[in-house]
């Protein structure tokens, strides 16, 4: 059962081949099994996942149910989940269970899914590698020694080792593509504002996206239709009609323009890696779609542009964490300067401290326009970029991260290192378009990702080519040693 | 550029977050790496650009100010570090 993808375990459950109850017991069963060998799931909610696999499988029998009815899946460690410890993968908020739940997460109880647990991530979704998590690193299922690429790391490494068949995931500058193209499944980031943000903890508002992960782009197609909303509470939430992403996905690639930018190819990119996005390209043009030659030029500034962002506003909201209301609190505080400042140099991370500072310091006095106000116009050059270049293609194609899974402290010494794991991902968030990573080959027996660029709003295209390619390719079906 | 130590001090306070002796020096040489890297910033040539915060350009929807919410207090509280009397509590700030 864990090799059928969600469109094929809609079907089973529908026609009665398998009962929710009894999927939830399989998937359970594999995460006892096997993730102590991964550490991707942090929580599991066992009963209330059997209480309701009962229930949709009652919705079944009545023959009303609704899209994803009786379909176990897990949720990053972000979304809040009433009743739920919901730790962001902090020591901050390792004690915080919610007083409700994210959008999202009700989004999915309304189509019926069923949720087995929570997944390891980055502390705060600030990661590259999953290596900041309080919890401990997340092992990649394909080379254990390895990293899952972050922050989405937990979700990413327990779809590929089927201990769900998909995930809720979060991408604030590569946090759902790069794990995807590490683990060698297909994630997608939408539009910034197709997926409401409430009660997804936040890191840097104007950047977080959620999205899914699943094996196939089929699969993601259905759960972005039931992610996607327009939320009162979310005012950044945008107003525009959700498609059926799965009604196009079996459109002719015959005439497709796709952009390949060249600076998605310089130096930096591992050879294999290349060698195997570029079979993929051509794999599309077998298809009937033309490549066209395009440049982004302000891409090189993508990385520092986002390094002042991303912290300036992580440094905002991660204010909120002062030992008061919820959260940790330090031993015998003496006062409230010592309350807070000991709370939060033992609450936080390493690396979240840093992110902290960094924001601090882009946003204080003298300081606001030369970093802040400076990124924000870079920010606008690099989405003119993206529309110049969308005047010509339909979808902008290239490599989701530089080279495949990296070992754990490899990159552990320098920041910036580890920063330019997201060198081709970055650049869609500060333009707030779609991405989305696809399994495109193997580097050492270590997956690699396509990366697929869309127009805003044009994630049922994205999907569409990622269908298409995964009816040509097998990338997507392979498992991990010993996972099958 | 190079970040002093005193201005890593400064920042920590700013940011209410407690720094040690022993950790500052490394603390701050990670930091001038990351500003190194934003510091390529001011190579562009932004004179033409005006100033975004949301990336799509969107205006914020607006929406009658009606009470939505249920009073949650109990449940909100039950969660806290330390409460009395519906109130949050904190180290005695007036003496």
């Amino acid at each position: 059962m864990h090799n059928l993808t969600i469109a094929e375990l809609v079907k089973g459950l529908q026609s009665k081949e398998f009962s929710s109850v009894e999927l939830t017991e399989h998937f359970l069963a594999r995460i006892a099994e096997f993730n102590p060998g991964y550490n991707a799931v942090i929580t599991i909610t066992a009963d209330q996942a059997l209480k309701a696999a009962a229930a949709a499988d009652a919705r079944l029998a009545e023959g009303n149910a609704p899209a994803l009815c009786g379909v176990p899946l897990l949720h990053k460690d972000i979304f809040c989940t009433e009743g739920v410890r919901t730790s962001c993968g902090s020591r901050m908020l390792d004690n915080f269970i919610p007083p409700y739940s994210a959008t999202v997460v009700e989004n999915f109880e309304k189509a019926g899914a069923v949720m087995l647990g929570k997944t390891n991530m980055d502390e705060f979704a600030m990661g590259s590698s999953n290596e900041t998590s309080f919890y401990g690193p997340v092992k990649n299922p394909w080379a254990i020694d390895s990293v899952p690429g972050g922050s989405s790391g937990g979700s990413a490494a327990a779809v590929a080792a089927r201990l769900a068949p998909a995930a809720t995931a979060t991408d604030t500058g590569g946090s759902i593509r790069q794990p995807a193209a590490l683990c060698g499944i297909t994630g997608l980031k939408p539009t910034y504002g197709r997926v409401s943000r409430w009660g997804m903890i936040a890191f840097a508002s104007s950047l977080d996206q959620a999205g899914p992960m699943a094996r196939t782009a089929e699969d993601c197609a259905l759960l972005l239709g039931c992610m996607a909303s327009v939320d009162d509470k979310d005012s950044t939430s945008i107003d525009h009609p959700v498609a059926d992403y799965t009604a196009s996905l079996n459109d002719s690639m015959q005439g497709l323009k796709i952009g390949v930018p060249k600076e998605y190819f310089s130096e930096g990119l591992n050879p294999g890696t290349e060698k195997a996005v570029r079979q993929a390209l051509a794999d599309l043009e077998a298809q009937g779609a033309q490549l066209i030659d395009i440049s982004l030029p302000n891409s090189g500034l993508s990385v520092p542009a986002y390094y002042v962002i991303a912290p300036a506003e992580a440094s905002a909201n991660l204010s909120r964490f002062d030992g008061v209301r919820y959260g940790y609190r330090c031993e015998d505080p003496k006062d409230l300067q010592d309350l807070y400042t000991r709370t939060r140099a033992e609450g936080f991370g390493e690396e979240v401290q840093r992110r902290i500072l960094i924001g601090t310091y882009c946003l204080s006095a003298g300081y606001y326009d030369a970093y802040y106000g400076k990124a924000q116009q870079v920010r606008q050059l690099i989405r003119k970029d993206f529309a110049e270049a969308f005047k010509q293609v339909d979808v902008i194609l290239g490599p989701t991260c530089p080279s495949p899974a990296f070992k754990f402290g490899a990159k552990g010494d320098d920041p910036v290192a580890m920063y330019l794991e997201d060198i081709y991902t970055i650049a869609t968030n500060l333009a707030g378009l779609p991405g989305m990573s696809v399994p495109c080959g193997m580097v050492e027996g270590k997956p690699v990702g396509l990366q697929i660029i869309g127009n805003y709003f044009d994630e049922a295209l994205m999907l569409n080519v990622a269908h298409q390619y995964q009816q040509v390719t097998d990338w997507h079906r392979q498992a991990p040693e010993g996972i099958a | 550029m190079n970040i002093e130590r005193s201005e890593i001090e400064k920042l920590a306070t700013l940011a209410r977050i407690a720094i040690n002796d022993e950790t500052i020096s490394e603390v701050t040489a990670r930091l001038s790496s990351v500003l190194e890297l934003v510091d390529q910033l001011s190579a562009a040539d932004t004179s033409a650009i005006e100033n975004v915060a949301n990336p799509l350009q969107a205006t914020q929807r607006l929406r009658e100010d009606e009470v939505a919410e249920i009073n949650q207090r109990e449940a909100l509280q039950a969660i806290a570090p330390d409460t009395e009397a519906g109130l949050f509590l904190v180290p005695k700030v007036i003496e």
